[in-house]
This record gives structure tokens, C-alpha cells and sequence, in this order.
């Protein structure tokens, strides 16, 4: 044990020695959250957008002028038709039309109650999604200004319609993908170079020679990693959470418990790359090609899988990340509890005791 | 196995597949021998020292060091052996004391056994303005110095060296012969595979291996007297083309 505790101080040595790198390790997750965050918020400033007035009357006034004074849109043409809709957003310049109903102050008045519709343009699925959110909000804003000091509340009901991708699958949910992707590239990439590493240098050989046991070697190696991806996953988890105001519905120690367990598949992946490869370069171009590529790409992280041709649906299976994105949106967004998880969370067990098993097998081939 | 053989290896063989690495070899060697392990790349001296330090199990054949069974008992054979790589095997972001202590805790020396060690090899090898240097600041020779001090840290029975001197200057390896001799003198028995043969003449017994066999094993002495020839390096050309 003693012996034990003497290796991984070794590579604590070896990892708060190397500050580049460490700094890269804690800076990426905060400059990935930084950067997504700042992406999005900038962009919503200034959209375009077109509006069907078919009231033309004082509150259709009111709300249009309380929108495009926001700083989030801007009026690009007055539509006058309903025909004229598709063809203002084949140009391809606004986001979003607003279409007040026939009689909206009248109806607002007399009924308490009126209609607006919202169509966004949602090939951009993202977008769309916050131009809406902030349209919407504006509207609300201006019913509760509207509702003060009367008896019967009035009620606009928006009705929002989502062109190009009605379902809007991909809502921007990246905060799981960006955690499986920092945790994969810290755990796999950097325990497979850091392993790899030390057969480059020889010492490994000498390590396998010492009474130490290769399992004692290979545990120490990545006991480090764990601590500090589960710093990592703790950093994006509140960057997120402050900079997106992105919720944490479920459970939070359900989330922590199911993160750890896509670490050690993670860190049980980058041992396996580091028995395949022997020399540092090669593990880091196996992490990269073979593991990051298809993480980003396969994952759902980016583009969802269900939009993927069939072939690459299939391929998707076998890739952990998309496992683990399924849980961490289910805990986080819809608060779901271990009952709706079990499945995906049996299959990245079922993936780390696979990895950790051919680990074994090949190392000791190795060793022969 | 007699009494005095610290190595005994009778007929030890390693086959890859239908590649046969080591052929039969059979040897003894004497505790505080300084014994020189030679033979061309790919000659097989590297798989026979892997089989003795137990990081590789034997086809067939028998083989014990110090006293332990290579198939059965290769944990207590790691606990006494200590082993040093052709490429020094120090860590080159950590300090020499950093290096000394890590290793003397996998050797499991206690606390304190390791600072004593630290501040004798500090002493011993006159790095004391390096002590908290990193590694790969220092020159080539001192590393190597290092690596041995390091290699022998827990006091073994019997300490392999890999090709030890490769791409260090004369003077660097005749002082470092003159650390194995101290070494030897305590009574540590060295194990040596080499390329230079000036070493060879150094050695007190030397096994020459051809294609996996021990085509010749005495003293140099002796070698060059049975071969007709003035140095090891003709016994070797000799032994290495025998069609020549």
C-alpha cells in the first residue's frame, strides 16, 4: 500500500511538473463553456425579422415597437400576405415572422384574450428555439404591463410554429456532449500518453521489473486522471450552470455517480490505446482519430443521431459518449431517476468491463 | 543447483510462435561475478535476461535466480534483482532526489532509509548543487551513474544492466566500470549485456551468444587463448561468422 501511495505521488509529480499541460487541462473546459456561451448569446442580437400585421391597430403597435426596441431583432419587411412567408424566409435573411390575428386589440379587449403566432425558421434548430424564447418572453412582459390594475387578466396566446424541423431535436443541449468530450480527452487521451510514455522512456520496463504488479502500475496511473477529470466535470458543470442557466433537474449525486462511471470507461479506453501503441504519438493520434473524431461527430453532441443515415446509426451504438449524453440529459434536463437510465448505464458498464478485460489480455501479451 | 551458483539455467528455451529466440541455453554464474552477456542484435541475450528477471515465462527449461523458480516465483525474484535499462530509466521531469526517493519506495524502503540513501548517493556521486535538478538538466554521465546507484538502491543480490553504456563518451564508461566493481567487491553480482568489447575484457566470465545459443562461455582470458586471437573483439567476429 505504502508502495502503492509512493506511485501515484510520482504522478502527481509528473502531472503538476508538466503546467502546460495542466494548464490546458483546467483552462479547456472553462474556455469551451467561455466560447459556447459567448457563441450563442452574441448572436442573438440584431435578428431579423418580418411582421404580418393583420390588425394594424394601437396593441399590434405597441408589442411590435416593444420587441424591435429590445436589441434582440430587427425588422427586416412588413409581410402583407400570408403568401408572402415562404418566400421571405427562402431568402434566407430573417428567423422569425410575427403574425398578429385579424382584430388582436379589439379580441384583447372585448375577450381578454388573442392570438399571435410565431414561425421560426428552424433549420437553424438552436436559433430558432432562442429567438422564440425571447420573443415569447417579450410578449408575456407586455400582457403582465397590459393586466395591472384590471380586473380580467389579458391574455396573448402565442402559437409558435417551427418550420424546416417541427420537432426541434437538437435543442442546444451541448453541456452533456462538451462533458463527455473534456472527460474523454483528459481521461483516455491523457492516461494512454501518459502510460505510453513511460514505455518511450524505458521505465516501464523497470517499473514491471520492481515488485510493483502491473495492476498496482496501471491503477496508479489513473487515479490521478480520475481526480482530475472529476475537477473538470465539477467546472462545467457550474460554468454551465452560471453561464447558460442551464438546470440541473435530477439528481446531483445520480449525475456525479454516472459521471465517474463514464470516466472509468473513459480511463480503462486509454489504457487500452496505450497497450496498442508504443510510443506517445501514436496513442495520441489513436485518442484523437479513433476516439475524439467519432465522439463529436457520432455522439449526438453535435448532429443528432436520429437525423444520421442508418449505417452511421448503427455505428453510434458502440461509441460510449452517446450512452453517456443520453443519461446526462435525462438527469439534468428532465430530472429523470435511475429507472429511466438503467439501460444506458448497464451498456457503459457492460463497454468498461469489456475495454478493461482486452487491457488485461493484451498486456500480458505484451509481457510475453 | 549447487551452493555457489546465484543464476543456474539449464536448457532455458523461449520460442515466439515457430521462432525460436533462445535455444537450450544453460549456465551458472557465481555470486559477486561480474558476468558479461554478449551476442549481436536479435541474437536473443535480450529475451534469455527478460526470462530471468521474470518479465517473460519460459518456453521450457529450468532456471532459478537467487535461489527462486523463474515459472513459479517470479514476485520474490523482483524483490531481489534490480535492473537497469540501455536508457537509464530516471525520471527526466522529476529531481535526482525526487528520482531516489520514488524508486527506493517501490523497493519499499521506509522514510527514513530513503533519505539516508538519498543524502549517500548525493555524497557518493558528488552531485550535491543537483539534488533538486531536474534530471534532464544534468549531463549523460551523471544520469547514467544515477541509474546504477538507483538500480542497486535496495541493496539486490543481483543487478541486470541492460546494455548500459550505450552513447556514453570512454571516460564516462571506464568510470562507470569502476562503480560496478564496487559493486561487485560488496558482493553484488552483476549481470551485463554489452556491444562494446573493451567491456568484455572487464567482465570476470563472458557468454557469447550466437542465434540464440551460448556459442562460447570463459573467461576472456581464456576465449582469446581457445579462439588465437589478441582481443575479445576477434573472438567475437570469429564466433558471430563462423562460415568466415
Amino acid at each position: 500500500m505504502k508502495r502503492f501511495a509512493n506511485f501515484v505521488w510520482k504522478e502527481l509529480l509528473h502531472i503538476l511538473r508538466d503546467y502546460r499541460t495542466l494548464l490546458i487541462l483546467f483552462g479547456m473546459p472553462v474556455a469551451q463553456v467561455l466560447l459556447f456561451g459567448f457563441a450563442i448569446t452574441n448572436e442573438i442580437r440584431d435578428a431579423k425579422i418580418a411582421i404580418l400585421d393583420f390588425a394594424k391597430d394601437n396593441t399590434t403597435r405597441e408589442i411590435s415597437n416593444k420587441i424591435l426596441s429590445s436589441g434582440y431583432f430587427m425588422l427586416y419587411e412588413n409581410l402583407q400576405s400570408p403568401n408572402d412567408i415562404e418566400p421571405a424566409f427562402r431568402k434566407g435573411k430573417i428567423k422569425e415572422v410575427i403574425i398578429f390575428e385579424p382584430g388582436f386589440g379589439a379580441n384583447l379587449e372585448r375577450f381578454g384574450k388573442a392570438n399571435v403566432q410565431l414561425v421560426a425558421d428552424a433549420s437553424d434548430p438552436n436559433f430558432a428555439n432562442m429567438v422564440i424564447g425571447y420573443t415569447t418572453s417579450i410578449i408575456a412582459d407586455y400582457q403582465s404591463e397590459l393586466s395591472k390594475g384590471k380586473t380580467l387578466p389579458a391574455s396573448i396566446n402565442p402559437e409558435i410554429k417551427m418550420l424546416y424541423n417541427p420537432n426541434l431535436k437538437s435543442v442546444f443541449m451541448f453541456v452533456p456532449g462538451l462533458m463527455s468530450v473534456i472527460l474523454l480527452l483528459v481521461s483516455a487521451m491523457m492516461t494512454s500518453i501518459s502510460i505510453t510514455k513511460e514505455k518511450e522512456l524505458g521505465t516501464m520496463e523497470v517499473l514491471l521489473v520492481s515488485p510493483l504488479n502491473p495492476f498496482q502500475i496501471i491503477v496508479g496511473k489513473v487515479i490521478p486522471y480520475l481526480l482530475l477529470s472529476l475537477v473538470n466535470t465539477a467546472t462545467v458543470l457550474v460554468m454551465s450552470k452560471f453561464v447558460f442557466r442551464v438546470p440541473i433537474v435530477g439528481s446531483l449525486p445520480l449525475l456525479i455517480a454516472e459521471s465517474t462511471l463514464f470516466l472509468i470507461t473513459a480511463l480503462s479506453l486509454g489504457i487500452l490505446i496505450s497497450t496498442i501503441s508504443n510510443n506517445q504519438q501514436t496513442a495520441m493520434m489513436i485518442s484523437l482519430g479513433a476516439l475524439m473524431l467519432p465522439t463529436i461527430i457520432l455522439s449526438g453532441y453535435i448532429f443528432p443521431v436520429e437525423n444520421m443515415p442508418l449505417i452511421l446509426q448503427w455505428i453510434s451504438n458502440i461509441i460510449p459518449a452517446r450512452w453517456y449524453i443520453r443519461i446526462v440529459k435525462g438527469i439534468m434536463l428532465k430530472g429523470v431517476s435511475f429507472n429511466y437510465i438503467w439501460m444506458e448505464t448497464l451498456i457503459l458498464f457492460g463497454m468498461t468491463v469489456f475495454f478493461i478485460a482486452v487491457s488485461i489480455k493484451k498486456f500480458k501479451i505484451r509481457l510475453e | 543447483m549447487g551452493e555457489n551458483q546465484i543464476i543456474s539455467v539449464s536448457d532455458l528455451t523461449k520460442k515466439f510462435g515457430s521462432f525460436t529466440a533462445v535455444d537450450k541455453i544453460s549456465f551458472d554464474v557465481r555470486p559477486g561475478e561480474i558476468f558479461g552477456f554478449l551476442g549481436a542484435n536479435g541474437a536473443g541475450k535480450t529475451t534469455a535476461m527478460r526470462m530471468l528477471c521474470g518479465l517473460s515465462l519460459p518456453t521450457s527449461g529450468k532456471a532459478t535466480v537467487a535461489g527462486f523458480d523463474v515459472y513459479r516465483q517470479t514476485e520474490s525474484i523482483k524483490k531481489n534483482i534490480g535492473y537497469m535499462s540501455q536508457k537509464f530509466s530516471l525520471y527526466e521531469d522529476l529531481t535526482v532526489k525526487e528520482n531516489i526517493d520514488f524508486y527506493g519506495g517501490v523497493y519499499g524502503l521506509s522514510r527514513e532509509r530513503r533519505k539516508e540513501k538519498t543524502e549517500f548517493l548525493i555524497d557518493l556521486l558528488k552531485i550535491e548543487e543537483a539534488r533538486n535538478k531536474l534530471i534532464k538538466s544534468l549531463p549523460l554521465g551523471w544520469k547514467q551513474k544515477l541509474a546504477f546507484s538507483i538500480a542497486i538502491i535496495h541493496e539486490p543480490k543481483i543487478v541486470f544492466l541492460d546494455e548500459p553504456t550505450g552513447g556514453v563518451d570512454p571516460i564516462t564508461r571506464r568510470q562507470f566500470w569502476d562503480m560496478i566493481y564496487e559493486a561487485a567487491d560488496r558482493n553484488v553480482t552483476v549481470f551485463v549485456t554489452t556491444h562494446y568489447m573493451d567491456e568484455a575484457e572487464y567482465c570476470s566470465r563472458v557468454s557469447m551468444m550466437v542465434d540464440g545459443r551460448i556459442a562460447a562461455l570463459d573467461k576472456p582470458e581464456k576465449l582469446k587463448e581457445q579462439f588465437g586471437v589478441g582481443t575479445m573483439h576477434e573472438v567475437f567476429v570469429k564466433l558471430a561468422r563462423p562460415a568466415a
